[in-house]
């Protein structure tokens, strides 16, 4: 015969101040836990959706990044010419070579320098980038000192703004346009004419050349030619992996931080709730012996006090997811290590996260409770209702 | 004496509740001391940087370089006292994974510059001549093995190709702040490779430390060696070390701002557990403080037991914290390798540690307290619990 269930949630409800505490307690760790994840997914993302699968991005050997490689105008030339990549509606391969340079802005809201991209492109390049829209004024005419600056980037960096000028490499550049590319990495970036910023920065290399394959599948035999070819020193990935090796430091750091902090955390909500479950326990001994006398068996019992415990650590779950779903509010913007440059990405809730989050609340309770509820089982029915 | 007997009695009375809560106090107060201390970590290059050397760079950003004719002028800048200059070099040990920091410096002068990092000079001899000679940090040294003689390989990401090194020194730090996790070259040795390589690249110099006659002086000489290159085609941007450090510390603020809210959040729970623990003390023994009261012992007497018992539980767990923070910091400094220049807690954590654990105390007494001493006598008594 089991035990009604009503009996758990007024047991709960008799000791309103003690269930507080504890589910607080309880709902302080999973809103971490959850921000965490959201973060990391955020991040992922951000990154994910920064590249195409179709998109091949060819750097120099051994260059992590864009900011480090160098493809010169020959080698760039020889890239274009390559039979995998695909042709445009007007006859031209699809394919962008891209200089790209960090240059020193101000954030607006405090004034510190910090690291932007700055992307000198091709007339392919949004051909290429699907996500990539003008959202505010026009794009840069090429051949102008006229830059375009992503969503984010426009309103982090003072001088970005749409109409704002901003001075770098002896000249001044005009914002003529704002453009959203779908929350990814771009929109964190700076757009000009790859040609004016070479001249500007005295760099008459490319840093990367990016090109959209005819085939998905012809990738392998794109990356055997280039890599194989002597007149290039040049490796070549998929953009999308590409964008995810460029997070991979920072995601790690995400994701260890983030879980040493919950394991940590869990450690201090499981001992609270195993107070509360002792002490719900020893101040009800009495009552347990009666439950016993009145035939309920141990199994009743365990299973009785198991559900307190679970339904502390799910409340505790419910109302931390609940708050840390207005973390999707805020955007994080720091310092990506391995690009060294600014990025700014969201806190993503996905049901993967939730339904991990009330999974972890619930094993707190349940963990918790557990030595407890062996305990009120375990109780002998005499010594129980002798119990004051 | 009696009313020390009675808090140590009554602490003692739910032994297994107590030895959670200090537990629970334990794991707060360490995991707090780390985060203090993985904050401070971050902050380590900015502190041990000096306020007496300027840095010299690319007005644009740090991926730009200056020409190596300005070494000369700024020497001529008034309250210039020295000029050395260093390239990063990015490059990689074997796997990515093994992060440490690799400059190419001029090796007459930097050393000279820096009297923090402390070489001896037969081994500074030896670095000068040796083309390919490298001086490495203690620590890195320790981590990785290197020894005086051993042949180093890095796969270089920003100038390519494999770079052979043979170490020459290992330095020390002067004081305990000294960044030992770093690794220095020629940078003659990286200009003669770029000649051959990439003849666009040479004589390009990342940074210039200049050191000055006057710390006094710092602004005036910052703003004089940025004004003699105005307009040209790379203009510098000159700081002190100390405040170009903190840039890039303030790049990644975002992430600091994060540790440091968690790091009070743990504080923030572990609150809450104690309060629950102190109110459940509280209620049970309702009756024994009406008891006590129609003894005639006043509400502050009954206020001073229960402080007395939460400053007793967490005070022990806060000992054992900071007892455990060195040892496990140390570890934790040792799995992060050369990731932070010095990982090491600081006095003011563990000041902080203790002013939390009063703090949790004094909070989680303070409502049970307010309501023992509030109770009447016959309200008391009529307590079931």
């Amino acid at each position: 015969m089991k035990i009604p269930y009503s009996y758990t949630f007024r047991n709960l409800w008799a000791r309103k101040w003690t269930t507080l505490l504890t589910v607080g307690g309880m709902a302080l760790v999973v809103f971490v836990f959850s921000t965490v994840l959201m973060l990391e997914e955020g991040l992922r993302k951000t990154m994910v959706d920064t590249g195409s699968y179709d998109n091949v991005v060819v750097i120099r050997r051994s260059a992590q990044t864009e900011v480090q490689s160098i493809v010169d105008r020959t080698q760039a030339a020889l890239l274009e010419s390559q039979p995998a990549i695909a042709l445009g509606g007007d006859g031209a391969r699809m394919i962008s070579k891209e200089t790209v340079v960090l240059v020193n802005l101000n954030k607006r809201d405090s004034g510190r320098p910090t690291n932007v991209m700055v992307r000198g492109v091709g007339a392919g390049a949004v051909a290429l980038r699907p996500q990539v829209k003008i959202i505010e004024g026009r794009m840069f005419r090429p051949g102008a000192s006229e830059i375009v600056a992503g969503r984010s980037a426009a309103d982090r960096f003072t001088g970005a703004g749409i109409g704002e000028m901003l001075r770098f490499g002896q000249r001044e550049w005009r914002v003529v346009g704002v453009f959203d590319a779908g929350k990814s990495g771009f929109d964190s970036e700076i757009w000009g004419d790859a040609e004016q910023l070479m001249q500007a920065f005295r760099r008459p290399v490319y840093s990367a050349v990016v090109a959209k394959l005819s085939d998905t599948a012809r990738f392998d035999e794109f990356k055997k030619d280039v890599e194989s070819d002597p007149r290039l020193t040049v490796e070549a990935k998929r953009e999308t992996v590409f964008y995810a090796d460029q997070s991979e430091v920072l995601a790690n750091f995400i994701k260890y931080l983030g879980l040493t902090l919950s394991i940590i955390f869990s450690i201090g909500a499981v001992i609270g709730a195993m107070i509360t479950m002792y002490a719900s326990v020893a101040s009800r001994t009495a009552e347990i012996g009666t439950l016993r006398a009145l035939g309920f068996r141990r199994r009743s019992v365990l299973a009785a006090f198991l559900l307190e415990a679970a339904l502390l650590g799910m409340t505790g779950g419910v109302i931390g997811l609940f708050f840390a779903s207005f973390m999707q509010l805020f955007t994080i913007s720091t310092m990506n290590w391995q690009s060294f440059s600014e990025l700014a990405f969201s806190f993503t809730l996905t049901p993967a996260i939730a339904l991990k989050t009330v999974a972890f609340a619930l094993f707190m309770g349940v963990v918790g409770g557990f030595l407890p509820a062996i305990r009120a089982a375990n109780l002998k029915i005499v010594d129980a209702l002798r119990a004051v | 004496m009696y009313y020390l007997k009675m808090i140590f009695r009554n602490a003692l009375r739910h032994r297994l509740r107590s030895g959670l809560t200090v537990l629970g106090i334990v794991v707060a107060i360490v995991a707090f001391g780390l985060l203090r201390t993985v904050v401070d970590a971050w902050y380590a290059g900015a502190e041990a940087a000096s306020k007496s050397r300027l840095v010299s760079r690319n007005s644009i950003s740090l991926v730009f370089s200056l020409p190596l004719a300005y070494s000369n002028k700024i020497r001529q800048i008034d309250g210039v006292k020295a000029v050395s200059y260093a390239n990063w070099f990015g490059g990689v040990y074997v796997t990515e994974k093994n992060f440490f920091p690799q400059f190419a410096v001029h090796a007459p002068t930097y050393f000279d510059l820096y009297p923090e990092f402390v070489v001896p000079p037969a081994q500074l001899r030896d670095f000068q001549r040796d083309r390919k000679g490298a001086i490495v940090g203690r620590r890195l040294a320790n981590t990785y093995g290197f020894k005086i003689g051993d042949s180093v390989s890095l796969r270089g990401t920003i100038f390519p190709g494999n770079w052979e090194f043979v170490i020459r020194g290992i330095y020390d730090g002067a004081e305990k702040k000294t960044d030992v996790s770093q690794f220095f070259f020629q940078w003659d040795y990286l200009n003669e490779t770029m000649r051959k390589v990439a003849p666009r690249r040479v004589n390009s110099v990342g940074v210039y430390v200049i050191g000055l006659s006057g710390a006094d002086r710092a602004a005036e000489v910052a703003a004089t060696v940025d004004a003699t290159f105005k307009n040209s085609l790379a203009e510098t941007l000159t700081e002190t070390e100390q405040a170009f450090q903190l840039g890039f510390v303030s790049m990644t603020e975002a992430i600091v701002v994060a540790i440091r809210i968690v790091s009070y959040l743990v504080i923030f729970i572990i609150m809450a557990v104690m309060a629950n623990t102190m109110a459940m003390t509280v209620r049970e023994r309702m009756t024994e403080y009406a008891t006590l009261k129609a003894l005639g012992f006043g509400g502050g007497h009954l206020a001073a037991l229960i402080f007395g018992e939460a400053a007793v539980i967490s005070g022990l767990g806060a000992m054992l914290g900071i007892f455990l923070t060195y040892p496990i910091a140390e570890k934790f400094g040792k799995a992060t390798g050369t990731l932070f220049p010095a990982f090491r807690v600081h006095d003011e954590t563990v000041y902080l540690q203790l002013a939390c654990a009063a703090l949790i105390a004094v909070i989680a007494a303070l409502v049970p307290c307010w309501r023992a001493a509030r109770v009447r006598i016959v309200d008391g008594l009529r307590n079931i619990g």
